[in-house]
């Protein structure tokens, strides 16, 4: 798939596909793509090259038929201030030929107290919930959850955890995206990682971490920087990149490394401010791909 | 059918809700109507009843605002955007709003019809048929005006400015604040390519001729033509969010809608006969609606 907004190439040839039942996510750093990606796929936006196709329809061609199968939230949904609840879900119902019983979606949702209150009466995590349920209202083959969690507070981003691990376990077929390692790692089956408008590395969270399975990951902070090139030099370094002011070392051998660093710093009178060991995680696989960090 | 009925209920509702359409809609056409009927009427009810012309058609032409300012507003808000994601094509969107405006509307006018009947007892109404059948039809090619602004303009102040510019050249140039016959003459002829010159007097020969539909072929052929134009160039450039370009000639498609009126305009400035009738309307003529009518000083 290829998109393009004037001069910005924001997809640049992502091609995946996901099976039944998966929980398939985008994980890629703000701006990467993501969300074109799946605007794509929704058929909100027309592709400039590729072939797109879901459940068997081509987005551009059959909207209305893909609308009709599939759910979907927005990075972030609004809807008239002035609208209730119960009568927001209740018409969104109305729009399809399928449709689930909208009292059960509200009691599931937690938002049955709410239903009569208006939409600009809701946190932030209430609104994010009934834009889960609506998206379900239709009883859609395929969800699509573009940043389901962000902006939201710890509490509220579990509990939209524990919503989509129960889709999960329905065998709901489920395409989010997300910029939170965390929301990756425990939600997915599969990922694909994307950055600059590309796929870089997918396949199981398990399987892109054993990638980085072989070195632990060493973040320091020196008083002073490292002569260039150096830290990748040490014994038990595989690999040493300047990040956020610091330094992440991948590292084969901890101990060795470690004691290597000491050493090193010591001979070129440098200090070691702070040092953390971190188990590899799907930060590490991003690292070391693009040598930024996905908060970037 | 079912998916319009649903927006259109739902839009409805949220305005109900609204002061400001309160306001606007029933506070305002409310004020206007006893403003001509107290004031310019002194409440003689013949006079009422020719000034109901300007008064329904004011109430009527309201809808060309609400629509357009909703639209915008969704749009700037990213509701709009939501709704794309259910299987709702533009057309439904913008027949729901102008069912919507129906409902919202049409009351205004009934009790505008019986205020006149209890206020100012006006007992003969002309042909409410063709009175309906005009309000209706001012409702749907006045909407659709707002919903054609709508898709040309990017933000609520753009649209602000384009509606004050139309709104006031429609309200003081069609005879729906000052009677025609009473502008200049020069103003009177720039009056005859503004759509709602027709319905205002449309509205009154229909009330004070009791014009049927027949009679006022040129009236609702012409608001009927309008309304199909304009709604169909409303849905054709109909944008689900801010970012969405416009194709190129899109201003001049919004620009065709006022077509029919040239045309129109064109061959009542020929004819006069639209003219002769605002004219008889202002002079002392008997009427069917009671004894003869005096000119306002």
């Amino acid at each position: 798939m290829e998109k393009r907004y004037d001069d910005v190439h924001a997809v640049r040839g992502v091609s995946f596909s996901v099976q039944e039942g998966e929980v398939f996510g985008l994980l890629g750093p703000n701006g990467a793509g993501k969300t074109s990606t799946i605007e794509v796929i929704e058929g909100l936006r027309v592709p400039d090259g590729g072939r797109v196709s879901v459940c068997g329809l081509d987005p551009q061609k059959s909207p209305n038929e893909l609308k009709n199968v599939i759910g979907a939230t927005l990075q972030q949904t609004s809807l008239p201030d002035k609208l209730r609840v119960g009568e927001a879900i209740r018409m969104f119902a109305g729009f399809y030929k399928k449709s689930r019983n909208t009292d059960e979606l509200l009691t599931r949702f937690g938002l049955d107290e709410k239903r009569n209150s208006f939409y600009s009466q809701l946190s932030g995590g209430q609104k994010q919930r009934l834009a889960l349920a609506m998206a379900l209202v239709n009883d859609p083959k395929v969800l699509f959850l573009d940043e389901p969690t962000a902006g939201l507070d710890p509490q509220v981003r579990r509990e939209i955890y524990t919503i989509i691990e129960e889709l999960k376990a329905e065998k709901k077929t489920i395409v989010l995206t997300t910029h939170y390692i965390e929301e990756a790692e425990k939600l997915c089956d599969r990922v694909a990682i994307i950055d600059q408008g590309k796929v870089i590395a997918s396949g199981t969270p398990r399987e892109l971490k054993q990638t980085s399975a072989n070195t632990t990951r060493v973040e320091v902070r020196l008083s002073k920087p490292a002569s260039n090139g150096t830290l990748k030099n040490l014994d038990g370094v595989v690999d040493a990149r300047e990040l956020d002011g610091g330094y992440v070392l991948h590292c084969q051998r901890t101990a060795p490394a470690i004691v290597a660093l000491v050493k090193h710093l010591e001979a070129e009178n440098n200090e070691l401010v702070s040092l953390e060991i971190a188990t590899p995680s799907l930060e590490d696989v991003f690292i070391e791909l693009t040598g930024r960090r996905l908060r970037d | 059918m079912k998916t319009i009925l649903t927006l259109a209920a739902m839009r409805i509702r949220i305005t109900l809700r609204n002061k400001a359409f309160l306001f606007f809609s029933l506070f305002m056409p409310m004020l206007f109507f006893f403003l001509y009927g107290s004031v310019f009427a002194k409440g003689n009810p013949v006079i009422v009843t020719i000034l109901m012309g300007p008064v329904l058609s004011l109430t009527v032409m309201g809808t060309f605002w609400g629509l357009s300012m909703q639209l915008v507003t969704w749009r700037e808000q990213g509701i709009l955007r939501r709704f794309r994601l259910a299987p709702i094509p533009p057309s439904k969107m913008i027949a729901s709003s102008v069912i919507a405006n129906y409902a919202l509307i049409l009351p205004t006018v009934i009790l505008e019809l019986m205020l006149a009947r209890y206020f100012y007892h006006v007992t003969h109404f002309g042909n409410l048929l063709s009175v309906f059948v005009l309000a209706i039809l001012g409702i749907t090619s006045f909407g659709a005006l707002g919903l054609v602004v709508a898709s040309v303009t990017n933000t609520m102040q753009e649209t602000q400015i384009i509606n004050q510019m139309l709104w006031l050249m429609l309200i003081f140039l069609s005879g729906a604040t000052l009677p025609l016959a009473l502008l200049p003459r020069a103003v009177q002829r720039v009056g005859l390519f503004l759509p709602a010159t027709y319905l205002v007097s449309g509205i009154q020969r229909a009330m004070v001729d009791h014009a049927g539909i027949f009679s006022l072929g040129v009236e609702i052929v012409s608001l009927g033509c309008w309304a199909a134009l304009a709604f169909t160039i409303s849905s054709l450039l109909f944008r689900w969010e801010p970012e969405a370009k416009l194709p190129r000639n899109a201003k001049l498609w919004a620009v065709s809608t006022i077509l029919p009126f040239i045309l129109l305009g064109i061959w009542e400035n020929h004819n006069g006969k639209l003219l002769a009738t605002a004219a008889s309307m202002m002079g002392d003529r008997p009427t069917k609606s009671g004894p003869a009518v005096e000119k306002p000083q």
